[in-house]
């Protein structure tokens, strides 16, 4: 079969075109690169414009005690102490020049009295640091950069007469295969979604940022956009992930009506009094303080109930327990056989506020309950359960250059899809400043990259035929399974095995089901032509979904103690030892390979930002004594 | 397990297509996007459809249903009746690639004309100030989605595909507007901009946009209005076609110039015309405007000359929405040229 392929020459390929993916665009056109973004779906459409509470900078607009060694501490606190330190200490100072840099873009956020940026209190930030415009940051933020490529595309226009001349976008276009030279990147092999022609990218460097993995859970608040493609191109071109057993779960997803299960309930409407019942109407959150917390929440619903308007002399209602706890409460409520009809907990503020007080307070989620669900949150309660939300594992990259980190050469990750800035857990907010701290660096550091290469790397037409051939594939076969019914399956072994609480028996047996859905998938078929065939484009992404899920799978197996986004119910406690620790998966031949890999130790001048008490909850005994060393030199 | 529905699905591509019947199992408080993916999931897994967010945040799932452009995963199924037949259509406005996608690129290459945000010289990043009251207004414009459902939905482009060139459309006039009330923009011709390069003057405030727009945005009355108000060239204005509505054209040619008088006659005539007509047009009629004549004193040519300058809708041949959907002749417009 001969099959015509588009060529296109770049210096550098962004595959991505969420904050991540523009901001890097945007940076290497200024380094004077010629740039392509290329993008799953329509431009301006990525994930990014779903994150709806703010972008964190440590500006001190609102409180002006904060600075980013404020943010830099609770960034470390949220993940556990297990963040790559220098990408959180990058990610604190350079977050507020970001977002002013967006201003000039065009940019227009929410704004204080006197004319500042306005900033939100957050879960987990000290002081309020979220940069936002109502609940519609991420749309702001993704569509001034798209705005901002625009412009210098009519910068280009004038110069060149072309507005593709320096800076193209390439939308609905799949990158299906990384192409290398030897160890170096040569280039990025794709289809465009809507003619089902290939396409080649010849470059030198490449930028990942493909997002999530969320697609792998059925439910979930991300979209189909997430299927950890990124993830899976980086292993195939010999980079490593770090961090794969943490993902994120938000405890209060919407779980009915089914079209929008895990689409999210923010966590205000319990900040705002709203309370967690089982289908027996308890209140059942009191049962699960765990002993860590005993003293900071209250035990009758007495007292819970005076903290919302008396929070110095009161406890706090256990509603309000770290997402993680939350999460797991209302899962064994389920699983115990208490949960609401759809399979769910009742989420209520109904019988806790009045409406025109609720109305005011939370008008999108009344707002939202009401068009989708057709439920008046005023008069009867939400249903909730958790979703699948963020993963924080991903591509292992250098801090400072974003390059990706194993055997590869030339290929740079930003925003959801690298991994180590999160830790353990990711803050409410850090994501969107991550986006573009990173984004920005990757975009730099991809440009400077091609200056200083001798000879322009080929991709070798025999690379190019098997990535055709593997494309092509699913189309040819017709005795295969159908994809959506794989994914169905797969979705089943993540959620059932891989969720949110995770026993040794059962990760075991997840391996075994991903290996009897990997030869599954190796034989998918999918019906139908190559122009815009939703069925072919899932059968393709699906061994990206599939390698993800084994690398999430092995990592948690592997892990043995519970911290973050990763809760082993046989391993119930944090284990200092584990801090120490990176899991670092790579691909052996088409096998994943798991390695233990020690975390950097933090700076002593970034140590010393922490005071003992708070970081012998983390150390090792070791650790400690070193910490202890330092604070003794410094009394000198 | 739900109930069977009937549903009529537009498949086809460039070459054609028709309507094809589905009978497909409908559960509690599903919308039309669920729809669409049990086809694909149960029946016919090429079935081509954009969707990214599925709760009207991105403006991915754009489509008609039942002859309303409207958002598929905003529209909950239990608006309909139990025996009530859904047909779902492509957009009409632009064209089609497969099935319910179309190439929407005309949007693009829209925004790509529309002059961008300048930075204002003397303030460096950080030190921007801005009221909230200031910047509401055009923070109100940033809302949009880019769904293009009021693009779809103009009826300057709809059925007239010709005006696309000149034509931005609702979406960038929205663009203009908001760049225009921008409290730091250092750019000042945003509205001349809009009347002359995007085409401002062909809209006639029919108002289409603004009621399919999932976000609400106030897209006549708060953008489109305040800048033809306040624009200086006034060109194209529908004001000034209602005029030559009112007095026969051969009456202009020969006048000339239509007397100030005279156009304060046809404003009271002119309300009452469009009341006949079924004008959607709530609210207070501008102030009348002179005819935009040359340095001749006669009316450009292709003002004269033209066919409808300002597109159909609203006094003639107007369409009304929804269409009702058994009259529903789908033919998409294709291979057609970009604007
Ligand atoms: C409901 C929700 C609310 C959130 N709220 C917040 C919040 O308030 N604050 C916060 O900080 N974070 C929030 N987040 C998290 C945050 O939105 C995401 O982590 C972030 O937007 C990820 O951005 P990104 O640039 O990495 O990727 P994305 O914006 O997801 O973009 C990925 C891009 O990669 C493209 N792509 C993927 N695979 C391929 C491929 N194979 N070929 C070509 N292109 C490809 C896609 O088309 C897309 O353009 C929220 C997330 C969700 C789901
Ligand atoms: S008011 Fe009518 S004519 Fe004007 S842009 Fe909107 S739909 Fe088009
Ligand atoms: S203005 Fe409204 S209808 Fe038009 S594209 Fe934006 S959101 Fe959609
Ligand atoms: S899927 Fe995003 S608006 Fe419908």
């Amino acid at each position: 079969m001969t099959t015509r392929i588009e060529r296109h020459h770049y210096d550098v390929v962004v595959i991505g075109a969420g904050g991540a993916g523009l901001r890097a665009a945007i940076e290497a056109r200024l380094a004077g690169k010629k740039t392509a973004i290329i993008s799953k779906s329509l431009f301006g459409k990525a994930h990014t414009v779903m994150a709806e509470g703010g972008a964190a900078a440590a500006m001190g607009n609102v409180n002006s005690r904060d600075n980013w060694m404020v943010h830099y501490r609770d960034t470390m606190r949220g993940g556990k102490f297990l963040n790559n330190f220098r990408m959180a200490e990058l990610h604190a100072k350079e977050a507020p020049s970001r977002i002013w840099e967006l201003e000039t873009y065009g940019a227009l956020f929410d704004r204080t009295k006197d004319g500042k940026i306005s900033q939100r209190n957050f879960g987990g930030h000290e002081y309020p640091r979220l940069a936002h415009v109502g609940d519609r940051t991420g749309l702001e933020l993704i569509r001034t950069l798209q705005q901002k490529i625009v412009s210098l595309q009519q910068e280009d226009k004038a110069a060149t007469g072309s507005y593709d001349s320096r800076i193209r976008v390439f939308a609905e276009t799949t990158i299906t295969e990384l192409l290398l030279d030897g160890d170096k990147v040569a280039g990025a092999f794709g289809y465009y979604r809507e003619t089902g022609e290939f396409v080649l990218f010849e470059a030198p460097a490449v930028v990942l940022a493909t997002g999530g993995v969320g697609r792998s859970y059925k439910v979930t608040s991300n979209s189909w956009e997430y299927t950890g493609d990124g993830h899976a191109l980086a292993l195939r071109a010999g980079a490593t992930l770090i961090n794969m057993e943490f993902l994120q779960f938000h405890p209060t997803g919407m779980v009915w009506p089914p079209s929008v299960k895990g689409i999210l309930v923010t966590e205000s409407v319990r900040g705002d009094g709203g309370v967690l019942k089982n289908s027996t109407g308890k209140r059942f959150m009191f049962e699960y303080v765990p002993d860590v917390f005993r003293k900071q929440y209250a035990e009758t619903e007495e007292e819970a109930d005076r903290w919302y308007t008396d929070p110095d002399n009161n406890r706090r209602p256990p509603e309000l327990l770290p997402r993680d706890e939350v999460a797991r409460a209302i899962n064994n409520e389920v699983k115990e056989g208490r949960g609401s009809p759809s399979g769910g907990v009742f989420l209520d503020v109904s019988t806790r506020l009045p409406a025109e007080e609720i109305k005011k307070r939370l008008p999108s989620m009344h707002h939202q309950f009401k068009e989708l669900a057709g439920v008046d949150i005023t008069r009867e309660p939400m249903e909730v359960g958790p979703t699948c939300h963020y993963v924080m594992g991903g591509v292992e990259v250098d801090p400072d250059t974003a390059a990706a980190s194993g055997t590869v050469q030339g290929l740079f990750a930003a925003g959801e899809v690298s991994g180590g800035m999160h830790g353990s857990n990711r803050l409410g907010g850090n994501s969107l400043s991550d986006l573009l701290v990173f984004g920005k660096r990757a975009g730099e550091h991809a440009s400077s990259y091609t200056d200083v290469l001798a000879t322009r790397p080929r991709v070798s037409q025999a690379d190019l035929d098997a990535a055709v051939a593997t494309a092509l594939a699913p189309l040819e076969r017709n005795d295969g399974e159908n994809p959506y019914t794989l994914q169905q399956d797969l979705q089943a072994v993540m959620g059932d095995l891989v969720g949110i609480i995770r026993r040794k028996g059962e990760l075991e047996e997840s391996l075994v089901r991903l290996a009897e859905l990997r030869e599954r998938v190796s034989k998918v078929s999918a019906a139908g032509g190559r122009r815009y065939n939703p069925g072919w484009h899932l059968a393709l992404d699906l061994r990206n979904m599939l390698v993800v899920s084994e690398c999430t799978a092995k990592a948690a197996l592997e892990r043995e103690e519970s911290r973050g986004g990763h809760t082993r119910e046989d391993f119930p406690a944090m284990r200092p030892e584990w801090r120490q620790v990176n899991l670092v998966c790579s691909l052996d031949g088409d096998k994943v390979r798991l390695e233990h890999k020690p975390l950097p130790r933090m700076r002593p001048e970034l140590i010393k930002l922490f005071d003992r008490a708070e970081l012998a909850k983390y150390l090792t005994d070791e650790e400690l004594a070193e910490y202890d060393a330092l604070a003794e030199e410094a009394a000198k | 397990m739900g109930a069977k529905r009937r549903f009529k699905i537009w498949r086809g591509d460039q070459a054609g297509g028709d309507l094809k019947d589905y009978d497909v199992e409908v559960n509690d408080g599903e919308v039309v996007l669920d729809v669409i993916h049990r086809l694909q999931a149960t029946q016919t897994p090429d079935l081509a459809c954009r969707w990214n967010c599925k709760a009207g945040k991105c403006g991915s799932c754009s489509m008609e249903i039942n002859g309303t452009p409207r958002l598929g995963c905003m529209t909950r199924m239990s608006t309909f009746a139990e025996d009530e037949t859904v047909t779902v259509t492509p957009l009409r406005a632009f064209p089609v690639v497969r099935d319910l996608v179309t190439d929407v690129s005309f949007n693009y290459d829209k925004a790509r004309q529309t002059p961008a945000f300048a930075p204002p010289a003397d303030l460096a990043p950080g030190e921007y100030r801005m009221q909230q009251v200031d910047v509401e207004r055009s923070q109100e414009f940033r809302k949009c989605i880019e769904c293009f459902l009021c693009q779809n939905t103009c009826h300057v482009v709809r059925d007239h595909e010709e005006n696309k060139k000149a034509f931005a459309g609702p979406r960038y006039f929205i663009r203009a507007a908001e760049l225009d009330m921008h409290p730091l923009d250092a750019q000042e011709d945003r509205k001349e901009f809009a009347q002359a390069s995007m085409g401002m003057g062909y809209c006639n405030i029919t108002k289409c946009c603004t009621e399919v727009c999932p976000e609400h945005i106030k897209i006549t009355d708060n953008a489109i209005i305040p800048m033809k108000e306040r624009v200086v060239d006034r060109r194209y204005d529908p004001l000034v076609w209602l005029g030559r509505k009112i007095f026969r054209r051969d009456q202009l040619d020969g006048a000339g110039q239509v007397p100030a008088t005279a156009l304060v006659g046809a404003r009271t005539e002119g309300s009452e015309v469009a009341q006949h007509h079924g004008l959607n047009w709530h609210r207070e009629i501008p102030q009348p405007q002179a005819a935009p004549v040359d340095e001749t004193g006669r009316l450009p040519i292709s003002e004269i000359t033209a066919d409808r300058p300002g597109g159909p809708s609203p006094f003639g041949d107007d369409q009304t929405f929804p269409l009702p959907p058994e009259g529903l002749n789908y033919a998409h417009p294709s291979g057609t040229e970009q604007g």
